[in-house]
């Protein structure tokens, strides 16, 4: 019998937070692995979990500010990351790993993976991109990648992106108008910057390895 | 590369499917969210439900039929009709929507648009505006499911949108809609001559090479309804008809 993984996906008034839920139950579920997904803001749970999620939808600054404005969470998420716990962002969420975002203003993130979010430079395609884009990457180069193929699809909605990243941290990557970091990984955290809970059986994959994911052993 | 989105739409009237599709599998084909089951095992890339209820008393229909889809499917959904408020918009988000279309009520009170993108980003919010041809070259605005002319001019309000903060445009022609002789390819000609963001060609797709046609136009989102609902093609025809005129799609 295996141990519950306690999951807490991150509150801060940012977005679409059941359907994250709803996809780490369901993906759970495809690996028979017994789950708690818990949707809060409280540091004494979020110091518990297992596992974090933060998604997040809507401007950079925004969700800075939102999570700014929970007492103690950015200090807990800090401290969860140095003790090794697994992270998981998704899109805004993966955003606001890197140094800075200019959306709005400039703002500082967290400054997990080198680089800063900027406008997209869409050479002239529609922002924001949305819709389904290829994955491309090197077959299981990472542990989360496991069982996906290069050229998988993805759903994506966004109008900013990751530019200036090491390239070492840039796990797979897509292309609009120019190459877009898809998921960026260091040590205990990844990222996606599309909506790994509404791509179908591929999101719920990766969302699947992400729960099994060994961190102790990149 | 981005794929072109083949999106079926769903009528939803008091939380019943109004023109479904007949699957003899189906435990209660008029449940919206095994219909929706369906499409998401067809391959379709995102579903739209179409709220026709009359009554603001059976909004909640809605909300409880977005939560019983979303549970099971893992693709972007978007709801329109009857949204008037910020707060329908974030109940709509709360229950598992990605995105809310607005039609009518952006016409009465475009700060909803703004707001609606201040609060929840652009993303979430699609207007959709239903337009029909002024004999003068151009397109007007109608609201009220296409009933009511406003005057507008269909190009300009699809601007005006976009400046507010629309995240995508759901284009139908109600000259089209329902006739099978494919989109209105000067509108959406018209509108993506001006507009940077996705839209979604909907109304009067009746042949598979209509599919094409639009897609040529630049919209990345083609809407049918009544072709899948009465199964004159499957998504998969759809979307082997676009590859096989080089639209890119997702096929997998």
């Amino acid at each position: 019998m295996k141990q519950t993984q306690n999951i807490i996906v991150i509150d801060y008034n940012g977005g679409n937070l059941a359907s994250a839920q709803r996809a780490l139950i369901a993906a759970a579920q495809t690996i028979n692995l017994p789950v708690h997904v818990q949707i809060s803001n409280n540091p004494q749970q979020i110091m518990n979990a297992d596992r974090l999620v933060l998604p997040g939808q809507g401007a950079f600054a925004d969700c800075m500010d939102g999570l700014k404005r929970i007492p103690l969470l950015l200090e807990t998420l800090e401290k969860k990351i140095l003790q090794g716990t697994p992270f998981l962002g998704i899109c805004v969420g993966m955003q606001l790993m890197a140094e800075q975002g200019l959306e709005h203003h400039t703002t500082q993130g967290f400054g997990w993976v080198k680089g800063t979010i900027k406008k997209i430079n869409s050479h002239g395609l529609p922002l924001p991109q949305m819709g389904w884009n290829e994955l491309n990457f090197i077959e299981n180069s990472h542990p989360v990648l496991q069982g996906i193929k290069p050229k998988d699809h993805a759903y994506f909605v966004h109008s900013y992106a990751l530019y200036d990243a090491d390239p070492h941290d840039i796990i797979a990557s897509t292309e609009y108008g120019i190459t877009v970091p898809a998921i960026i990984a260091q040590k205990n955290v990844i990222g996606t910057q599309f909506h790994v809970e509404k791509s179908q059986q591929v999101g719920l994959h990766l969302l699947a390895n992400f729960l099994k994911w060994n961190t102790s052993f990149p | 590369m981005l794929k072109t989105r083949v999106i079926p739409c769903l009528d939803v009237k008091n939380g019943r499917v109004v023109k479904g599709v007949n699957f003899v599998s189906l435990r209660d084909a008029g449940d919206p969210a095994e219909q929706a089951l369906v499409y998401d095992k067809a391959g379709a890339d995102e579903l739209i439900f179409l709220d026709i209820t009359a009554s603001n008393e059976n909004r909640n229909t809605i909300i409880d039929v977005v939560n019983r889809t979303a549970e099971k499917i893992f693709l972007p959904l978007t709801v329109g009709g009857g949204i008037r408020s910020v707060e329908n918009i974030r109940s709509l988000l709360l229950a598992g929507a990605d995105k809310c279309a607005i039609n009518s009520a952006a016409i009465k009170n475009p700060d909803l648009v703004s707001e609606g993108a201040n609060k929840f980003g652009n993303q979430c919010i699609v207007v959709a505006i239903d337009a029909r041809s002024d004999q003068k070259g151009s397109w007007e605005v109608y609201i009220n499911g296409g009933r009511t002319p406003t005057g507008i001019n269909a190009i300009e309000w699809a601007k005006e949108m976009t400046k507010r903060g629309a995240g995508e445009l759901l284009i139908t022609s109600m000259d089209r809609d329902g006739t099978g002789k494919g989109f209105d390819l000067d509108l959406l000609n018209a509108i993506h001559k001006v507009i940077h963001v996705p839209v979604i060609a909907s109304g009067g797709v009746g042949e598979l090479q209509h599919f094409t046609e639009g897609a040529k136009t630049g919209a990345t989102g083609l809407l049918a309804a009544s072709v899948f609902h009465f199964g004159q093609f499957t998504i998969y025809q759809v979307k082997q008809s676009l590859a096989n005129n080089n639209i890119p799609v997702r096929l997998s």
